[in-house]
């Protein structure tokens, strides 16, 4: 087992690099930082000082891969690709725009991020699972029929739109919570309610329908039928056998995205006002911030790549019959 | 002056790539039963009409021209506006051009937003200002509900002898040709869709419909130019997505090896970065490369259109790793079969086998997923839209106007047309997109055949 998560690892480490190329070929060699300079500054009067000066602030004004004039192994690494690209993997990001340390920035952040996105994930695994179950358990009848067309058509919907509407319903036409803000301790309590419950809501279509497919698929094999036979009220077979069964299929795709939990979500966390990851990402896409963007790409490929550890990890604690090796 | 955007040209390839197909389907029976069976179903036939209609609204958004400018002196040279304009847009050129000072509810006459206005017995007064256009046409306000009343059921009246006429049509030629399909639920569909649109058309002639926002721009206008950006966005996206993900998936299935791995090494990879974040860095820079760049893009409308275009080709280099998935499984399940071990023994080169034994057995997989994946494309531009990296702001979408409505629900009194207008229209959308695509898998997929 051990020996399989170091394997893993190592594995791993192409993958960030290559993500670490992408990235680097991105933000310097499609757009050099002359570029960027003239974007931030402003396309229309800038002057060739003004974008020099703003690329030695930013440690842009170095050569991109290969630094001749510096001596020994500097010549590597008094580098545009050094600097910004191999210090990402001992997760230093360098500044923001604002000239705030990233890494620090990233740490407050996460709270709040985790607060929202934890309640959001569990309730909504449970409430997708429970609808699924009960849609599978009436298959084939009416309420099966609706209970589907429900689901497709909340999925037609933008999460936008659950968003906006919430918000006016709740907040602004009952006056229940608060619109929007943020504040640490017991009193978060009162703004992430209504997050969480529109983040669970927007995710009941698609969640519920994938699920009924996951059941209806696992109750269509034999020992389902076994298991009637022998007898057991249709409830037994539900709970005992289909839903632990079908637990397979449905970690793929859950665990991968545990440790995405620590991104936030964009869109939901700059509406509700919350100051976490989501927001900070957002906030630097708009304000052009490469950094911050840079740091998050990076961050959120090395947790995905810890959801697919993750996840194989787990198919051995669900399923006696995987062994790694 | 014809004056075709770059996505214009793509558009219409797509549309003769997509005739084409159509054709070669129906010559070859075995390609057509599929196709039969999704059209047996009511629910697949009703959202294609309704498919069809979007489709008809953003082709015609999709002949763009430059209108001449008027000239005293007519032995002097054409000149051209600046402004690209549609085939909608001068079918709408009512809508287009009547604008309001702001803000203005729908069917009103009277604008949103109290002004002072002079007496016309001298002295001022504060109160809501008619408007330049909506309902100008009434002498007397208290006529509204006979005019709004009178419009309505002539625009219905329209609704009911088009439908009979196309019912008539259809009659003597589609349901001849194609008895098994369920013409019942077409026409009902069309029915719904002329009744809304028949009384819509009327009203429009003389109000506005869905109201105006902001700038006084009508609503209904912005709603259906909204309607080619999303079409645009879910199907041009297919132009980079399909073939990077064919090519990538069967390779990596069918040759295996180094060519497997360094396949795989890169669609790891690519999933890795999320999503979201991967398609924003590449907006952010295309941003960059057009602004730095301004002498590329003489025209507004171009500099829109390239936008457009660079976030579809995002939006697919960021999604084939999905199908390229799907085919890579499938090309390793079907190089193990008999037929292309005969094919091999009989010594068929490389290029044959893949052109004749493995795409055409991989085809269903691609038309699900193509399909699968519109409505998800459609939802994303709004997204995307709102945080900033999805179209041009000048390009009228979806997500422009929704972003554009946030600030309007915090408003008092609220306004609430805009972002209901582009709810039902997105709605409409992407739910018969999703229907569709359900009926489509249906179809295609060999395991659910019953």
């Amino acid at each position: 087992m051990i020996a399989y998560i170091i394997r893993r690892t190592l594995y791993a480490i192409p993958i960030l690099v290559g993500i670490n190329l992408i990235t680097f070929a991105l933000f310097f060699l499609v757009n050099t930082p002359d570029d960027m300079a003239r974007m931030q500054l402003g396309v229309k009067r800038v002057t060739p000082e003004a974008i020099e000066k703003w690329k030695a602030e930013r440690g842009y004004d170095k050569p991109l891969l290969w630094n001749a004039q510096a001596a020994g192994a500097r010549k590597l690494g008094d580098t545009i690709f050094f600097d910004k690209s191999v210090k990402l993997f001992a997760f230093d990001f360098g500044r923001a725009e604002d000239n705030r340390d990233i890494a620090n920035e990233i740490r407050t952040r996460m709270g709040p991020s985790l607060a929202l996105a934890v309640p959001v994930f569990l309730v909504g695994i449970a409430v997708n699972i429970t609808f699924a179950l009960g849609m599978a358990f009436f298959r084939a009848t009416y309420l099966d029929l609706w209970g589907v067309i429900l689901c497709v058509a909340m999925m037609s919907i933008s999460s936008l739109f659950y968003i906006i509407g919430g918000q006016y319903l709740i907040s602004k036409l009952w006056h229940l919570v608060p619109i929007s803000g943020y504040e640490g301790g017991v009193e978060a309590m009162k703004f992430l309610v209504l997050p969480v419950l529109i983040g669970v809501i927007g995710g009941i279509g698609a969640g519920s329908r994938w699920y009924r497919t996951l059941f209806l698929e696992e109750m269509g094999k034999d020992y389902v039928r076994t298991a009637r036979a022998k007898g057991l009220a249709e409830s037994t077979v539900m709970f005992r056998h289909v839903l632990q069964n079908a637990l397979i299929p449905i970690l793929t795709g859950v665990v991968v995205v545990i440790p995405l939990l620590f991104m936030g979500s964009l869109i939901t966390e700059s509406f509700f006002g919350i100051p976490g990851l989501g927001s900070y990402t957002l906030d630097a896409i708009q304000a052009q911030d490469f950094a911050v963007v840079r740091a998050m790409v990076f961050i959120g490929s090395v947790l995905y790549i810890v959801g697919l550890l993750l996840t194989d990890i787990s198919y051995t604690l669900v399923d006696p019959r995987v062994r790694l090796n | 002056m014809f004056f075709p955007l770059a996505t214009d040209y793509l558009v219409w390839l797509l549309v003769a790539a997509l005739a084409g197909f159509a054709l070669h389907c129906a010559r070859h029976p075995h390609l057509a039963a599929p196709w039969a069976r999704v059209f047996r179903s009511r629910v697949a036939v009703a959202s294609a009409v309704v498919l069809a209609c979007y489709v008809a609204v953003g082709l015609l958004d999709s002949f763009h021209y430059r209108p001449a400018l008027p000239s005293k002196d007519p032995a002097a040279p054409v000149a051209y506006a600046v402004e690209v304009r549609s085939v909608l847009d001068a079918a709408l050129e009512p809508l287009r051009a009547r604008l309001e000072k702001t803000y203005s509810a729908p069917l009103a006459t009277r604008l949103y937003q109290k002004e002072t206005v002079e007496r016309p017995g001298g002295g001022t007064a504060h109160e809501f200002p008619r408007l330049a256009h909506g309902g100008a046409h009434l002498n007397d306000e208290a006529d509204w509900g006979k005019d709004v009343a009178l419009r309505v059921l002539a625009g219905l009246a329209g609704a009911v002898f088009a439908w009979s006429l196309a019912v008539l049509a259809g009659r003597r030629t589609l349901v001849r040709r194609w008895p098994q399909v369920p013409w019942g639920a077409a026409a009902g569909a069309l029915g719904a869709i002329l009744a809304l649109a028949g009384p819509a058309a009327m009203l429009a002639g003389g109000y506005h419909v869905l109201g105006t926002n902001q700038v006084g721009v009508d609503v209904l206008y912005q709603a259906l130019k909204s309607i080619r950006t999303s079409l645009v966005i879910g199907t041009l996206t297919t132009l980079v997505l399909l073939p990077l993900g064919i090519a990538a998936g069967i390779a990596a299935g069918y040759f295996r090896g180094w060519v497997d791995d360094a396949i795989q090494y890169i669609y790891t990879t690519l999933n890795s970065i999320p999503g979201v974040l991967l398609i924003a860095a590449s907006v952010l820079m295309v941003q960059v490369y057009v602004d730095t760049n301004p002498d590329l893009f003489p025209t507004s409308a171009q500099r829109a259109d390239f936008r457009l275009l660079a976030l579809c080709a995002i939006l697919g280099a960021v999604g084939w790793t999905g199908l390229a998935r799907l085919l890579r499984g499938e090309a390793l399940k079907l190089s193990e079969l008999e037929y292309i071990q005969a094919a091999h023994a009989f010594g068929v080169s490389h290029a044959r086998i893949l052109a004749r034994h493995l795409l055409p057995n991989v085809a269903h997989i691609v038309i699900i997923s193509l399909v699968l994946d519109f409505s998800g494309l459609v939802l994303a531009e709004a997204v995307l839209s709102y945080v900033g990296v999805g179209v041009d702001p000048s390009t009228i979408s979806f997500g422009t106007m929704i972003n554009a409505a946030r600030m309007e629900m915090a408003r008092e009194p609220m306004v609430w047309w805009s972002l209901a207008a582009a709810f039902v229209f997105m709605f409409t959308l992407v739910l018969a997109a999703n229907l569709f695509a359900d009926a489509v898998r249906d179809g295609f997929d060999p395991r659910v055949r019953v």
